[in-house]
């Protein structure tokens, strides 16, 4: 397990083939995760966060497909499997998908089928991924299945677990229902967790149980994560390494305090500075990025940040399109004030 | 109490509450009540933004329905003071009653893509407030939805464009625009800016603020987002299970909290610096239902200081420092104060 991400992505495109012309969702992203580390996605809406982790599953939908780049997963043997190269339907992806990288999706209402217990939900997942608790082979009886859930249910502060299990989602509020989706998340010991926005549709009193429960999962199992969120407060909390996306693509990237502290990409700093904080004045004027997010069949040419950049550089700027490049301090940004290379055209 | 100039307030709400029954079997028998609200009382001072705050189910959409009369409440006042300085209880008043207030008291709704129609052009979603208060000659129409297209950020081009052509932000502009064509002087936002994401959402908060200067416009602002409340409010109320458990002026409230669960939602909030330990999770279990809140205070099985008087005895609303109130027995005794390092951490201060 030394050395070595537990997941690389590279130049990884994804496109949707619509009647009016194609849509780039995402657009040659690169990043990669350690074992244990929670990365951060954060960006506003149609910023393609959410088609990435899609694509780390297959489960992008037609009429959208990755049209290029790499996802390299190290799996639990050792060797390294290309995501991106997998059947959506075939044996491996299956293999890997809800067992080897696991998901809490946003809406945990939407997410437990109505008609059965969330108990025989998980069961079902644990017989199916049998080989992540027999590593030797061999199934895994109801019994075993069942007496797992249970642990796992007391494990992510579910009290009455063997009432709960035998409840439907429906009768279980906001908070136990995000739990019971993130005990199913973990059924199957995943070396890699991904979140998307899985506290956005709850309190902010339950978040924060629900955040001190991910982190402290995290610290005991070493589990991977890839956190998605458009919260910034969520990502400084959660997060050891942070990606900014913008348009599909991946504007800067580094440590949690270096983003934060010392963010070098405009984007970045815009962001930070428009987001109302528990400090500081109050009733007076927000920095703002000016403008608006840019329609997605009216992709600005060269850098998509440009036309709402404060520091765009004329000339430069909006003929060529900004590599990811390190600039110091851990961190890379996809910005000419930082560095020259451009994407070949 | 008269406000800060001394002044009556704009409104008054006095122990309002709205209950929906609970109905159950063949013949709808009614076996038992949601104490949505349940006794609220607040005043809105002209010019002012009154924050209420809460997370879902604590009734501060159901209170601003109330007041907009979207729906009559079961008991209280809501003394309502017009223009030629009459005051009027809109509580007990019928449609037709309503109908000249309505131009007075408008509202601004949080989605941005269900509350415009989108068979209709800007002209005609802006403009019908407009038509139904009497404004029947087109032309005239025309220069008024311009102007306030203008006045909101958009270009008076722009309405004879349908709904669908615009982005989330300028959709919520479009709101705002016709919810000021009839020239209210109180506006209800609930959750205005929460659909939007962070870039688009200081753009309209923005707004909103210049729009109350220049018009000189009272807001109450519904939302659960505290950085966003305590962003535009003069005052703020937070209400847990369908009662106003903490009122006060924006500052005293995020840095003195008095009441328990103030202090635990404060330190709820994620905080967006990593700098920031993480607070400790002060609140277990979840919200009661509002069909059966505990006895005595509401918040008593959730409160970490919570005793026997406050599992027996409900406590009241009182204001224990100018302008602030709370409803807690042991307020005066609690030491709730925001760690400083959560409002201004060291490398982040100016």
């Amino acid at each position: 397990m030394t050395g070595g991400p537990l997941l690389s992505v590279r130049g990884l495109k994804v496109v949707f083939g619509l009647d009016e012309g194609s849509v780039r969702a995402v657009d040659g992203v690169s990043f990669d995760v350690m074992p244990g580390q929670v990365v951060g996605i954060v960006g506003e809406s149609g910023c393609g966060k959410s088609v990435t982790t899609k694509a780390m599953l297959q489960l992008v939908d037609p009429p959208g497909r990755i049209a290029a780049g790499e996802m390299l997963f190290r799996r639990a043997g050792g060797d390294a499997v290309d995501l991106a190269r997998l059947d959506p339907r075939g044996r491996e992806i299956r293999e890997i998908r809800g067992a080897e990288i696991a998901l809490i999706p946003q809406e945990p209402m939407a997410s437990f089928s109505p008609v059965h217990t969330v108990g025989e939900q998980i069961v079902e997942a644990i017989r199916l991924h049998a080989r992540q608790w027999r590593p030797e082979g061999g199934a895994v009886s109801r019994a075993d299945a069942r007496a797992i859930v249970v642990d796992l249910f007391r494990d992510v502060g579910i009290s009455m677990p063997e009432q709960r299990l035998d409840s439907y989602s429906w009768q279980l509020s906001g908070g136990l229902r995000q739990r019971a989706m993130i005990a199913m998340a973990l059924s199957c010991k995943p070396r890699l967790l991904i979140a998307d926005e899985p506290t956005t549709a709850i309190d902010v009193t339950t978040q924060a149980q629900v955040l001190a429960l991910l982190r402290d999962l995290q610290k005991r199992h070493g589990t991977a994560i890839v956190f998605i969120t458009h919260d910034l407060g969520v990502i400084a909390q959660m997060a050891s390494h942070v990606v900014v996306m913008y348009l599909g693509r991946v504007m800067e990237e580094g440590p949690v305090d270096a983003i934060f502290h010392a963010p070098r990409h405009p984007y970045t700093r815009a962001l930070l500075r428009s987001m109302p904080g528990m400090r500081g004045e109050t009733r007076v004027a927000l920095p703002t990025i000016s403008g608006t997010l840019p329609h997605p069949f009216n992709r600005p040419a060269g850098c998509p940040f440009h036309p709402r950049c404060e520091e765009a550089i004329a000339g430069r700027c909006q003929a060529r399109v900004p590599v990811l490049r390190p600039v110091g301090g851990g961190q890379s940004a996809s910005c000419f004030l930082h560095h020259d290379e451009a994407e070949a055209t | 109490m008269s406000g800060p100039d001394g002044a009556q307030p704009l409104l008054r709400v006095r122990n309002l509450r709205k209950f929906f029954p609970i109905v159950k079997g063949v013949f709808s028998r009614t076996v038992g009540h949601v104490r949505a609200v349940d006794d609220v009382g607040f005043d809105v001072h002209e010019g002012e933004t009154l924050g209420l705050v809460g997370e879902s189910g604590c009734g501060k959409t159901t209170t601003s329905r109330c007041i907009l009369r979207a729906m009559a409440p079961t008991s209280g006042e809501m003394l309502y003071r017009r223009r030629d300085g009459s005051t009027v209880d809109l509580a007990p008043l019928s449609r037709r009653e309503l109908r000249p207030l309505r131009a007075e008291i408008q509202m601004i709704f949080q989605d941005p893509f269900g509350s415009l129609n989108p068979r209709m052009t800007l002209f005609d979603n802006v403009g019908e407030p407009l038509l139904v208060n009497g404004m029947s000659n087109r032309g005239e129409r025309m220069d008024r939805v311009a102007e306030l297209l203008r006045l909101v950020g958009l270009r008076p081009e722009f309405m004879h464009r349908f709904p669908h052509a615009f982005s989330g932000g300028q959709r919520q502009r479009i709101g705002i625009a016709r919810a000021l064509s009839t020239n209210p002087r109180l506006v209800v936002a609930d959750e205005p800016v929460s659909a939007l994401d962070v870039s688009v959402q200081a753009q309209v908060l923005n707004l909103l603020l210049e729009l109350q200067q220049r018009l000189r416009l009272t807001f109450l602002f519904v939302a659960h987002d505290l950085s966003v409340v305590r962003h535009i409010s003069d005052r703020v109320a937070v209400m847990y299970v369908g009662q106003i458990v903490e009122l006060a002026p924006t500052k005293s409230i995020f840095e003195r909290p008095l009441h328990p669960y103030t202090a635990a939602l404060l330190k709820a909030v994620p905080v967006a610096d990593p700098r920031v330990p993480a607070g400790d999770v002060l609140l277990k279990g979840e919200v009661p239902s509002p069909a059966s809140p505990p006895a005595g205070c509401y918040f008593n099985p959730r409160c970490p200081f919570a005793d026997e008087r406050c599992r027996r005895e409900a406590p009241v609303l009182r204001e224990l420092a100018t302008g602030h109130s709370v409803r807690c027995h042991h307020a005066e005794r609690l030491q709730l104060a925001v760690p400083q390092e959560r409002i201004d951490p060291a490398g982040r201060s100016g």
